[in-house]
């Protein structure tokens, strides 16, 4: 078992994470990925994150043990930025490595949802008027309550 | 030593700062009385959490805060 968390305040490229994460599993069946990006919205000129250090990354270091237990994964990999990012910059990627591809494709699934829903990372949009905070998401809460 | 109070995201808009500090001990009617306007309504809201030193208190009401602790006041998550 092998967890690789990290909170990056620059930005990455994800195939410097991945194919190292590969490597250190030899032997595995299947190995799922997910990149989040910043998208391209009408209007929106940068996007920021939030976090607080005492929390933020804790709280995503046991969420990997949570998913690593449930879904049986050989490793977990999961870096996420904070601060400003422009459209298009990798904002999350997670990727799962394990003996058969449907665990590694839920564990992903599964880390997504709870990165997006239920880890301290709060979320303002730079527009032409400023910047303004987004509110949660009744979706959020329906996205979560699928693994309950 | 005083207690640090961290805001976080449009918390930290609402007081004009990220943290700021008080004298302790510190309770949840001692934090309201230090949080004006709209930033305590915002505290009271059911979906604000309270954290002291990076632990969730399970009752944001039974705060009880001593000298050099760290209490956050944590706003629902972006999600989306």
């Amino acid at each position: 078992m092998a967890r690789f968390v990290e909170l990056l305040t620059e930005p990455f490229n994800p195939g410097q994470f991945v194919g190292p994460f590969t490597n250190a599993h030899p032997g595995l069946g299947g190995v799922c990925t997910f990149v989040g990006e910043v998208r391209c919205d009408a209007g929106v000129e940068a996007l920021e994150l939030i976090h607080y250090e005492r929390m933020t990354l804790k709280g995503m270091q046991e969420l990997a043990d949570t998913a690593i237990a449930r879904f049986d994964l050989m490793g977990l990999l999961v870096v996420h930025r904070t601060g400003v990012m422009r459209v298009g910059e990798p904002i999350v990627l997670v990727s799962a490595a394990a003996k058969h591809r449907r665990e590694a494709i839920e564990a992903v699934d599964f880390a997504m949802d709870h990165l997006k829903s239920d880890s301290w990372f709060w979320k303002r949009e730079k527009r032409a008027d400023g910047w303004h905070w987004i509110e949660p998401r009744e979706r959020d809460h329906s996205d979560l309550a699928r693994w309950a | 030593m005083p207690i640090t109070v961290v805001f976080l995201g449009k918390l930290a808009d609402l007081a004009g700062t990220p943290e700021k500090e008080v004298e302790a001990p510190l309770d949840w009617e001692g934090l309201l009385d230090e949080l004006q306007g709209p930033l305590g309504d915002a505290a009271m809201a059911d979906r604000t959490r309270v954290a002291v030193n990076g632990e969730l208190l399970a009752d944001k009401t039974a705060l009880s805060a001593q000298d050099g602790d760290e209490v956050a006041l944590l706003p629902p998550v972006s999600g989306g």
